[in-house]
Order: structure tokens, then sequence, then C-alpha cells
């Protein structure tokens, strides 16, 4: 097993009280395992990658342990931390395309970079890498105004996997490419576990048909825990959580016009995250809510490997 | 409304700007009072730079640009009328700043005459259509909130302006399906109402959805362009077809499109080589053996 996560609870401290992100996630990843991770826009997904690489100074981690490869992260340790980063766990943030230093060419940063963490660059390395998701190699010696989103993506990819960690989070890495780049970084990603670059994988992002293609696992949350994860395929064929059902009917096939067919999201907003409900949290959107529904609903395997939070899944 | 008229931007690259680069190459289209266009193509194809050149963020090497026969004018006076939205929220927030500062800035450059109490509801109403609790965004810095929260609360800032035109570049990539749905229909709702809206994204089937027109853009030129029905429905061009090969779908595997052809003629020609497949649809080179050259 390459990751188990247990019971994990991070939350971030503000001034009207604790913003409960994760609250309660376990799950585990087997080697080699692609991930994704869907969900409601602000049910803490970042946070989750956040919370494997580094917490920010008001992020605290209430409770649950993370174990990756058998040994414990030290995921509340900042300094400890480090030992892990990069070499171990890596994260692609969400637009990490602005966060390239501006002032600094990209080779130049990409050397920079590695011997900041006591590496050495190997070119053809990074060459074989940057043909891998299709740039050039002249991109090293542009500065990162001068590349469109999906080629700064592109190119945070290649630098995030340079000393092959064995867990990568991409957090919405494909959000801002075109359909055939998309498909391009997708494979590559795929091919950046093949090759060994990587290990495991946890995929963030809203596009359900994408994921489709390239995880292994699906695992979709909602207001800071997991409401279900099943391998790709039964989460798209035969999903079993209200919340996965209705998300997945909100999308719209190519073909459906605003003229002809309006679509509607799922009525309602998810809970504050401040002081959520207590028992289920969706159960103000959901359609068969019923009475059982104000106790919390335990995350249940209905199926091999086809795990449920809800009571009438 | 907003009409492109051969549109070229040139970019200086390398050291000392020692190259030059055409990111946008002879672009012509318009968009209407009350339509959406949207604007596809691969990644560094040139959508951004149109929506900034637009915006008077970048200059215009050649052509012109202009909204109600008005040429591109970059002040307050623009900016009441035509605002756009960028792909990354975070750098158009300063982080210093608490989030709702954008909306504080709005009102005393273009609504100082608006009372705190009318202008507190105009912000929450806004900020509850584009689907967020303002109790839970409002009062909040840019690195609290999540990335779909952050697009949300610039699409609201465009929408508290009088505006005729919205440049729109990938503001609904950070949304889940259902959120997504909804900031769409609002879009599509404002449109009704008379918005002009450039929709650039990458996500083929909400074009479809929400799109009267539709522009495909490759490498800085429009390579097939039209009513949205026949572009999608009867795609010429190889590249249109291959972009709608490569959307993923739920339910079927993706398709290996051919490698593309190109036509030699057309990759290097302007776009001024583009004519009427059919009405309503203009391509630049419908077959490789039909190319008239
Ligand atoms: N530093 C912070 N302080 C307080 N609250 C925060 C902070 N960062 C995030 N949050 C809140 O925590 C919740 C989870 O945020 P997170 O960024 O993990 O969401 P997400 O699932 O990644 O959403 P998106 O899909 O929009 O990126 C959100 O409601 C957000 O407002
Ligand atoms: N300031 C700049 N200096 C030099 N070149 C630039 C600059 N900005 C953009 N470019 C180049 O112009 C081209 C078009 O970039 P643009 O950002 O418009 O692409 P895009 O279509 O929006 O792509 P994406 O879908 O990846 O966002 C790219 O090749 C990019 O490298
Ligand atoms: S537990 Fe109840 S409220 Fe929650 S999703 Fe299931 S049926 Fe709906
Ligand atoms: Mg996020
Ligand atoms: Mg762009």
């Amino acid at each position: 097993m390459s990751l188990q996560v247990d019971d994990l609870r991070v939350y971030y401290r503000t001034l009207k009280g604790d913003v409960k992100a994760l609250d309660g996630v376990s799950f585990s990843m087997e080697d080699g395992e692609i991930l994704g991770l869907a969900g409601e826009s602000g049910c803490g997904k970042t946070t989750l990658g956040k919370s494997l690489i580094r917490m920010d100074g008001r992020m605290r981690h209430i409770g649950g342990t993370v174990e990756l490869d058998g040994r414990e992260l030290p995921i509340g340790d900042d300094r400890r931390m480090n030992d892990f980063r990069f070499r171990e766990v890596s994260l692609i943030p969400q637009y990490s395309m602005s966060a390239m230093n501006p002032t600094r060419k990209i080779g130049r940063m990409v050397r920079e970079l590695l011997r900041s963490r006591g590496a050495t660059l190997d070119l053809d390395e990074l060459e074989s890498r940057l043909s891998l998701v299709e740039l050039p190699h002249a991109v090293l010696d542009r500065y990162p105004i001068e590349l469109s989103g999906g080629m700064k993506q592109r190119m945070v990819m290649v630098i995030s996997t340079l000393l092959d960690p064995s867990l990568l989070i991409a957090d919405e890495v494909t959000s801002a490419l075109d359909v055939s780049t998309q498909k391009a970084v997708a494979r590559a990603l795929i091919g950046f576990r093949d090759a060994g670059f990587v290990k495991s994988m946890i995929f963030v992002t809203h596009d359900l048909a994408l994921t489709s293609h390239i995880a292994d696992t699906i695992m979709v949350m909602y207001a800071g825990k997991l409401a279900e994860k099943a391998p790709a395929t039964a989460i798209v064929k035969k999903p079993r959580h209200p919340y996965t059902k209705l998300l997945l009917d909100s999308l719209p096939e190519v073909g459906v016009r605003y003229t002809d067919k309006r679509l509607a999201g799922i009525a309602g907003s998810p809970p504050s995250l401040l002081d959520p409900p207590a028992g289920c949290r969706f159960r103000d959107r959901c359609p068969i809510a019923g009475e059982e529904c104000a106790q919390e609903p335990p995350m249940a395997e209905i199926e091999p490997n086809h795990f449920v939070a809800c009571w009438k899944a | 409304m907003l009409k492109l008229d051969n549109v070229t931007k040139v970019y200086k690259v390398g050291a000392f700007g020692g190259k030059v680069f055409a990111a946008v190459d002879g672009v012509s289209f318009d968009v209407q009072a009350g339509e959406v266009v949207s604007l596809i193509g691969e990644s560094g194809s040139g959508k951004s730079t149109i929506g900034k050149m637009i915006l008077g963020l970048a200059s215009i090497t050649g052509g012109s640009i202009t909204v109600d026969g008005v040429p591109v004018k970059p002040g307050k006076d623009y900016y009441r009328h035509v605002q756009g939205v960028f792909q990354d929220p975070f750098s158009c927030y300063n982080p210093v700043f608490k989030a709702d500062r954008v909306f504080r800035m709005i009102k005393e450059a273009y609504y100082p005459q608006v009372g705190e109490k009318e202008w507190d509801e105009r912000v929450r109403s806004t900020v509850r259509d584009v689907r967020l609790d303002p109790d839970q965004v409002l009062g909040r810095y840019p690195h609290q909130l999540s990335g779909g929260q952050l697009q949300r609360l610039l699409i609201a800032r465009a929408l508290l302006l009088d505006l005729k035109l919205l440049v729109a570049d990938e503001i609904t990539s950070m949304l889940d399906a259902s959120t997504r749905i909804d900031v769409l229909n609002l879009l599509a709702e404002l449109k009704e109402r008379g918005l002009g809206v450039l929709y650039v994204t990458h996500d083929l089937s909400l074009g479809n959805y929400l799109a009267e027109r539709t522009v495909v853009l490759r490498r800085g030129t429009v390579v097939e362009m039209g009513v949205t029905g026949k572009v999608f429905g009867n795609p010429l061009h190889p590249y249109t077809r291959q972009l709608l090969s490569a959307v993923p779908r739920l339910h079927s595997p993706w398709e290996d499109a051919a490698p593309m052809q190109t036509c030699h003629y057309h990759e290097n020609a302007a776009s001024g080589a583009m004519f009427e497949a059919e009405p309503g649809h203009l391509v630049a080179c419908a077959q490789l053996d039909a190319c008239p050259q």
C-alpha cells in the first residue's frame, strides 16, 4: 500500500472560528494507483492536497494520521516534512501557473530549485520529460510570462516530478488546458506513472469525464467529508451516493444547448464549514433524505472497493 | 458591438527581444449585444492575448478592436462597460487585501453616490447569484478561499458594473459541474438582457451549451467559425475535428483521431483565406483536396 490516510482532520483557524475543511477523511491508495478526486468547489480538495505536503500557518492538524510507504508523514511538523517534500510527496498546486518566479528564466529556475534540494540537473532527462509533455526545449530560455497558461502548467508538471516522488498530487492541472493538450497531459501523467517517475497520484479535478479516462479510482468529497469512493467505472456507471448522481447529471453532453434544454445545478448550497450541521452534510439538498439522515452516515463498503457514506445507498 | 478587424499581436521574445512572434495573426470576428461567442483553440493559440487586447491590457500590434465603433480605450469609462475575468484568479487579487476590497474599489470608482446599505445589498445579492454564501466568503483574504470561490468572486465583481461586454477567459474551469451550470445559466440570463460575452473555454460541451457562435483559433489565426451548431455539427477543418475527437466523454473511451494533416497553403496563409462553406459557417480550409489553392 502506498498511502494510508486515517481519520484526517485539518481545520483553518479564522476570526469567526475553525473552518472544518477536512473533517474525518480516511482512504488508502495502492502502489501505481491514480486516484481522481472530485467534489463541490470549496469542499476541501485542495486542503487535502496541502495537508499532505505543506500546511500553511493557519491550518491545524486536529487529528488523524497519514502513512506513505509504511512511514508516518509528520504532516503537522513543517520542518520535518522537508525531508519528504519534493522527494517523496510532490504537489502541482492549483494555479501553479501563476506561481512561477517571473524574474527568472525557466531553465535557471529549474536549476536553482534542484540545487536547493541538493540535486543536480540531468539535462537529457529534463529534455526527454519536456518532450513527453510536448514542450519544446526552447522553453528553458523563456520567462514564465512568455508562455501560455497551458505551457506553464505542463512546465510545472515536469518540474514537480523531477525527483521521482512516490506520491504526486496534481491539483486541477488540466483545468486550463484545451482538450487536445488536456488529453496529452492526462496521458503524460499516466506515462509518468508507468515510467515510474511517480508511484501513485492524486488527480484533483472537476472534470469527471476526464478523470474517468485516467483514474483507476474516483473519490468524491462533499463539505469536508468523503461521500463515495469506487473504481472509476463504477462511479461513472453505477454511482450510489445521491450527490455523485446529481453531479453526474449536471454534466452537459456534447450537443446539449441552453436554448433547447436548460440544465440545472443541484439546488441549494453546501453547508458552512464553520459550523457544519450534525448528520449527513448533504441532507439539505438531498432529494431522498429521511429521518435517519440526522445521524451521520458511516462510510460502508457496499461492494468490493465501493465505499459510500449514505444511509440509503 | 465588439468588432475585431484583422487584429495582430506580435511579441518580442528571446534575449533583448531579438526575435518576434505573432501570437495573434489577422483575426477578425465580432460579438453582438445579447450574444455569447465562444473562442476555442489549443493552448498557446492566442485566446488570452485576444482577451487582453480587448481589455487594453496588451497593446494591439495591427488591425483594430472597437466596442460600439469606438477603439479600445482603457480607462474608467471603458471599464464601466467592458470587463474581463481571467484564467488565474490569484494573480488578480492583491493578497494583502481582503477579497471584498475589490468590491469596495468598484464602489469608490464607479458608484460613489450609492448609499452604503444599498451597495452592501447589491454586493451580497451578486455574490449569491454566483452561488456563494456572502457570510462565508466576504471578509476573507484571497488565500482563505478555494479556487472556485475566488473565481466566482471575480465574476461577481464584473457583474456589479453596468456591463455591455464581458470577456470570460476560462472562468468556469475551476468549478464543479453543478456550480458551473448555475454560473452558465446566469451568463445566459445576462445575455438575454443584452450582455455580449466572449467566452473563452476549452470545454467544448460548455461552449456548445451556451454560445450562439463559435470561433476556432489555431496558432493565432481563425481556422473555422460560425453558428455553433454548424461548427460542431459539421466540423470542416481538420483541426476542429481533432479538437472534437479529444473531448473526453463519460461513457466512451477517447477516440484517437488520425494525426492532423495540414494544408500547406493555409498553414502559411493569412486568415483572409477563409471561405463560406455554408451560410453562417466560415472555414479556412474545408478539405485538403478541396483546397482552392
Ligand atoms: N486559509 C484559509 N482560511 C480559512 N478558510 C479557508 C482557507 N483556505 C481554504 N478555506 C476554506 O476551506 C474550504 C475548503 O477549501 P479548499 O481550497 O480545500 O476547496 P477545494 O475543494 O479545493 O475547492 P475548489 O474546487 O474551489 O478549488 C473552503 O470553504 C474555503 O473557503
Ligand atoms: N508577454 C508575452 N511575451 C511573449 N510571448 C507571449 C506573451 N504572452 C503570451 N505570449 C505567447 O503568445 C502565445 C499565445 O498566448 P496566450 O496566452 O494568448 O494563449 P492561450 O490561447 O490563452 O493559451 P492557453 O489556453 O494555454 O491559456 C503563446 O505562445 C505565448 O507563449
Ligand atoms: S445519508 Fe441521507 S441525506 Fe445523506 S445522502 Fe444519503 S439519503 Fe441523502
Ligand atoms: Mg481547490
Ligand atoms: Mg489563456
